[in-house]
């Protein structure tokens, strides 16, 4: 059960962490200029908006869930099992950014689940 | 040289890299939070220990600078590279976290482990070759 709350964490926080810093970065704009001043000013702009630190937020807890289960399970067993995030980061992105996810996408984030299942399968 | 020639000469070793690093950063945490002792309980207020102590271990910082340069060196392709080129390449990562969590770790990966990591592997090649912006340009995919 732990272990299943763990990789939720994983998954959904890790990815709605990075949807918002994703949202953040929008509203400030693309990035044109490169160099280290722009950059920073860039990053300080960016630090403003509270969809970046809910994101950093919801991403660090998706780390600190991520050191929690290494320290009992096998890496070669989380890692995999964490491409979820491709579903979810799909399913986010459509609901949250206005992303349309054309079939190809939806084909390949099929191929994904059905990869993860077989690992899942594969869990000691 | 032709500049097609001369981007793959600096894309394909960078993705190379990037194959290598992500996963030796995860490696090594894991490395890490095995190394801290006690299994977690799931209990809160038994993680705190664990985490000291993995925060003491080398592995850990070793492993987080792993993915820090993982992360300079994706965003660092990104800058010339189409990110519908990256992505599926990357995907080779997860094959090479299997190989690395074997030889490093001494996981012992089933055959199973073994197809579902390729079946994920050709997933995430297929999200890969469709279009990377679908809110702006046309969708080309």
């Amino acid at each position: 059960m732990l272990e299943i709350a763990l990789l939720f964490l994983i998954v959904v926080s890790g990815t709605a962490g990075e949807l918002c810093v994703s949202r953040a970065m929008k509203s400030v704009g693309e990035v044109h200029d490169f160099r280290p001043r722009s950059i920073l000013r860039f990053v300080l702009q960016s630090l403003r908006l509270r969809w970046m630190w809910l994101g950093i937020a919801l991403m660090g807890l998706g780390f600190f869930s991520l050191l929690t289960i290494l320290s009992f399970q096998e890496v070669s067993f989380v890692v995999p099992v964490s491409a979820l995030s491709y579903a979810a980061g799909a399913f986010g992105a459509k609901a949250f950014l206005g992303e349309r996810i054309n079939r190809n996408r939806w084909v390949g984030i099929a191929v994904v689940c059905i990869g993860v299942t077989i690992v899942w399968w594969s869990r000691k | 040289m032709t500049h097609t020639r001369r981007l793959q000469l600096k894309t394909i070793p960078l993705i190379l890299f990037s194959i290598i690093l992500g996963p030796l950063g995860n490696v090594f945490l894991g490395k890490a939070m095995k190394g801290a002792g006690s299994v977690f309980s799931g209990r809160i207020p038994d993680l705190a220990p664990i985490v000291f102590r993995a925060l003491a271990s080398g592995y850990i910082w070793l492993g987080i600078a792993c993915l820090l340069g993982f992360f300079v060196v994706h965003m660092l392709l990104l800058t010339w590279a189409d990110y519908s080129y990256v992505q599926p390449a990357t995907s080779l990562s997860y094959l090479s976290i299997s190989v690395l969590s074997y030889f490093l770790l001494g996981e012992i990966i089933s055959p199973l482990r073994w197809l579902g990591v390729t079946v994920i592997c050709l997933g995430v090649f297929l999200v890969g070759r469709t279009s990377p912006s679908t809110t702006g340009a046309p969708d080309r995919a």
